[in-house]
C-alpha cells in the first residue's frame, strides 16, 4: 500500500485485546485504509482533524488474520507477535499492524533485521521472553490449608498467559493458583484444567497474603529454603553486581529467599 | 522435625557448595504419568550472592568421610561437625522444595562412610524412592563414589538424569600429592563404564522406544583449579580428552577455595582464582561452540590463558594474518572467530545478510561489540580500520575502550566475547 501525503489519517480505536488488535489488521484491508494510527478506547483523545474508525472485535476476523499470518511466519514468528502484544507497550500495536502489512504486501522475511519494525518485533519479543523465563524461575508457591499451591506475581509485561502450560505440565498432580496482583487476575489449576479467575479481596477479608490461610508446615519449609539459600553462597566469591543483574530488585518482593 | 533438619541442611549444604556444577538441562523427562515435575532446558530459580545459578538442591548425604583429600573440607582430619541425612529426609526435602518451585531437582553427593558401595547404595536409594514412590520426574544428578560396583552404577543410571565422576585435580601427579588414597584409575574406569552404558542405551532406544532411559543428560566432571601448580594447558588438555574420550557433557572448573593450612596447598588467605576460572570457561566454550581446537588456544608457546583479555581476542591477536574478515562474505565458522561477535550475533549476521549488505549501523543493532570487532572486519562501508596496527596496539586500544570490564578482578560472567 502506498500512501500519498494527501491521504487522510485514520485513527483505529480498539479494545486493547489480542483479538481486537487482529481485528484492526482485518479492517485495514477490509476498508482499504492507508495512513493509520491506532489507539485503545481507554487512551483515545479526539482531535478535530483525523478520521476515526472504531474496530469491532470479531473472533472470526481475528482467526482469519492469524491464519494469514501463519502462512507468512514460522511458529516462533507467530509467538513473537503475540509476545509483543502482551508487552502492553503503547507503541507496539502500531508496530504489529505495520509489520503485518509488510508481511502481507511485500512478503518481507521475519529475519530481515535491517527493517526497523522487524527488528523491533524481535527485540520486544525477546524482552518479553526473558521475563517469561524469569517468571518460570521466580514464582514461589506457598501451600494453603485448602491444599492449593498459591503464588503472587507482578511482572512488567503480561506474561501469565505464556507460562500457564509450563506450570500445568510440571505440577500436574497439585492444585495451584498464580495471581497477577498488578493486573488483578490469575490462573487456577484444579488437577484437570486451568481457568482464568479474579479474586475479590475487598469482599474476602481473608486475603491470601494473611498467614492464617497457609498450611501448618508452610513456614517451616520457607525457613528451610531461606537457610539453604544463605548457606550455598561462598563469601570469598561475593559479587553483588552480578547477583543483582540476575535477580533484579523489583522481583524480590515475591521471592521467599529474599524475605527476612 | 524442623530444628534438627535445619541444622543438618546447613552443614550438608555448606559442604556441598564447592562442587560448582549446577546444570539441570539436557534431559527431557516428560510428566506423562501425571506425577510431579519434568525436565527441560533447566531453570535457575535464584542466584547466590556471588551470582551463581541455584537450580538444584545441592547437598551431601553425609559429611562423614574415611578419606583425607587435602583440598576438601570434608576430609577425615578436618575438625568439623559431622552429620548425615536419612534417605527419607532427603526425599522429603526434595519433594517439598520442588512443589514450591524452589528447585529443578536434586544434586546429591556424599562423603564416603564405611566404603564406596555402602555409600553409593544409599545415594541410589534416594533416587529410586523419588522416581518410583513419588513419581518424581524432576532432575536428579548423582555424584558417583569412586570405586563403587558396576551394578550400583548401572542402577544409579536408571534413575538419575546425570552422573558425575569428579576428576578433582587436573594432573595425575597433583592428585597423588593431595589425595594419596585416591587413584586416577578409579575415576576413569566408571567414566568409561557410564559412556559404554549410554551408547548401549541409545541403541536400545532406537530398537524399542520404551527402553528405560539411562542418564539422559549424560555425565559431567569437575576439576579444582589452582590447588596445585598445573598450567592452563594441563587443565584444558585434560578437559579436552574427557570430552573426546568419554563424551562428557560438561567439565566444570572450580577455583580452589582455601579450606586448609596444609603446606602442600596455597596459603589460607590466598584469593580464589576467579578470573582464571572465568578464562578457562571461555576457552571451554570456544572449544565446544566456536569450533576452536584446544591446540589453537593453548600450546607450549602459550601454556597459560591471558588474564587481561579473553581467549578469543588473544587468539585473534596471535593470528593477524587471518584478518580482516569480510562480514558480508565469510562463512559462519570464520565469523564466529571474530572478537566481539558471539554465537547469536554470528547467526543473525548470516541470516540478515541474505536480505541486505550489512554496514556498521546494522552490525551494532545485531549486537556486535564494535569496539572490539572493528579492528578485525570490513563491511558494507568505505570506513574501516586503515592504520596498520600491530597486535600490541590493538590490544591497548581495546583495553582502553573497555577497561572497566576487563580489569576488574571479579568478572564472573561468561558473555565476554
Ligand atoms: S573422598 Fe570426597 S568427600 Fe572424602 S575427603 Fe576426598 S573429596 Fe572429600
Amino acid at each position: 500500500m502506498i500512501s500519498s501525503p494527501f491521504d487522510p489519517m485514520t485513527i483505529l480505536i480498539y479494545d486493547g485485546t489480542w483479538y481486537g488488535l487482529l481485528s484492526c489488521i482485518f479492517d485495514v484491508y477490509e476498508y482499504k485504509l492507508k495512513k493509520i494510527s491506532v489507539t485503545t478506547k481507554e487512551l483515545f483523545q479526539p482531535d478535530a482533524f483525523s478520521k476515526t474508525h472504531e474496530v469491532f472485535t470479531s473472533p472470526a476476523n481475528a482467526e482469519r488474520v492469524l491464519k494469514g499470518l501463519s502462512k507468512k511466519l514460522s511458529p516462533t514468528g507467530m509467538a513473537s507477535i503475540y509476545s509483543c502484544h502482551l508487552s502492553e507497550l503503547p507503541e507496539m500495536a502500531s508496530v504489529i499492524i505495520r509489520y503485518a502489512r509488510l508481511l502481507f504486501s511485500s512478503g518481507i522475511s521475519e529475519k530481515a533485521y535491517g527493517n526497523p519494525d522487524v527488528l523491533k518485533i524481535a527485540q520486544v519479543a525477546k524482552k518479553v521472553g526473558r521475563e517469561r523465563h524469569r517468571m518460570k524461575a521466580f514464582i514461589r508457591f506457598r501451600l494453603t490449608q485448602d491444599d492449593i499451591y498459591y503464588a503472587t506475581i507482578e511482572p512488567d509485561f503480561n506474561v501469565l498467559p505464556l507460562i500457564v502450560s509450563h506450570f500445568k505440565n510440571r505440577y500436574a498432580d497439585q492444585k495451584w493458583l498464580i495471581y497477577d496482583t498488578k493486573r488483578s487476575y490469575g490462573v487456577y489449576y484444579d488437577l484437570h484444567t486451568t481457568e482464568e479467575i479474579q479474586l475479590d479481596f475487598a469482599e474476602n477479608p481473608e486475603k491470601p497474603t494473611d498467614t492464617n490461610i497457609f498450611a501448618e508446615n508452610e513456614e517451616q519449609y520457607q525457613t528451610l529454603w531461606k537457610n539453604y539459600f544463605k548457606h550455598v553462597s561462598i563469601d570469598s566469591r561475593k559479587n553483588t553486581a552480578l547477583h543483582l543483574r540476575h535477580v533484579p530488585k523489583r522481583y524480590w518482593k515475591h521471592l521467599t529467599e529474599k524475605q527476612v | 522435625m524442623s530444628e534438627r533438619i535445619r541444622e543438618k541442611l546447613a552443614i550438608l549444604a555448606d559442604a556441598a557448595k564447592y562442587d560448582v556444577s549446577c546444570a539441570s538441562s539436557g534431559s527431557k523427562r516428560k510428566n506423562d504419568n501425571k506425577g510431579l515435575g519434568n525436565t527441560g532446558n533447566g531453570i535457575c530459580h535464584t542466584y547466590t550472592s556471588d551470582g551463581r545459578c541455584v537450580s538444584l538442591l545441592k547437598i551431601l548425604l553425609t559429611n562423614f568421610c574415611i578419606y583425607d583429600c587435602a583440598y576438601c573440607v570434608t576430609r577425615k582430619s578436618n575438625d568439623i561437625q559431622r552429620t548425615a541425612f536419612t534417605v527419607k529426609e532427603v526425599v522429603d526435602l526434595t519433594i517439598s522444595f520442588y512443589r514450591r518451585n524452589y528447585i529443578e531437582g536434586l544434586f546429591l553427593s556424599s562423603g564416603i562412610f564405611k566404603n564406596a558401595d555402602y555409600t553409593m547404595e544409599r545415594l541410589v536409594r534416594v533416587a529410586k524412592e523419588l522416581r518410583l514412590e513419588h513419581k518424581f520426574n524432576g532432575y536428579i544428578h548423582l555424584k558417583t563414589i569412586p570405586g563403587a560396583s558396576d551394578e550400583l552404577m548401572k542402577e544409579a543410571g536408571l534413575y538419575a538424569d546425570r552422573l558425575s565422576v569428579n576428576i578433582e585435580i587436573p594432573t595425575e601427579s597433583g592428585l597423588k600429592l593431595l589425595a594419596p588414597d585416591k587413584d586416577r584409575k578409579d575415576m576413569i574406569q566408571p567414566m568409561n563404564f557410564i559412556k559404554q552404558e549410554i551408547i548401549q542405551n541409545k541403541n536400545e532406544i532406537k530398537l524399542f522406544k520404551k527402553a528405560p532411559l539411562f542418564v539422559p543428560a549424560g555425565q559431567s566432571s569437575q576439576m579444582i583449579i589452582g590447588a596445585t601448580k598445573e598450567t592452563d594447558q594441563d587443565i584444558m588438555y585434560t578437559a579436552n580428552s574427557l570430552y573426546k574420550n568419554f563424551n562428557l557433557k560438561r567439565v566444570y572448573y572450580s577455583g580452589y577455595v582455601p579450606v586448609s593450612h596444609d603446606s602442600r596447598l596455597p596459603s589460607f588467605d590466598s584469593a580464589v582464582p576467579m578470573l582464571r576460572e572465568n578464562r578457562l570457561y571461555q576457552a571451554d566454550w570456544l572449544m565446544r561452540f566456536y569450533g576452536f581446537h584446544v591446540k589453537e588456544l593453548l600450546n607450549t608457546e602459550t601454556p597459560h590463558l591471558d588474564l587481561d583479555i579473553d581467549p578469543k581476542l588473544s587468539w585473534a591477536l596471535r593470528n593477524p594474518n587471518q584478518f580482516p574478515i569480510d562480514i558480508n562474505k565469510a562463512d559462519l565458522q570464520m565469523i564466529l572467530r571474530i572478537p566481539g561477535i558471539g554465537v547469536q550475533s554470528a547467526q543473525k549476521i548470516v541470516s540478515a545478510r541474505r536480505f541486505q549488505r550489512l554496514n556498521w549501523e546494522n552490525l551494532k543493532k545485531l549486537g556486535v561489540a564494535l569496539n572490539r570487532a572493528k579492528y578485525f572486519i570490513t563491511c558494507n562501508s568505505t570506513e574501516f580500520e586503515r592504520r596498520n596496527l600491530s597486535s600490541m596496539q590493538i590490544k591497548q586500544y581495546i583495553l582502553a575502550s573497555s577497561s572497566s570490564k576487563y580489569l576488574k578482578s571479579n568478572v564472573a560472567q561468561l558473555q565476554l566475547f
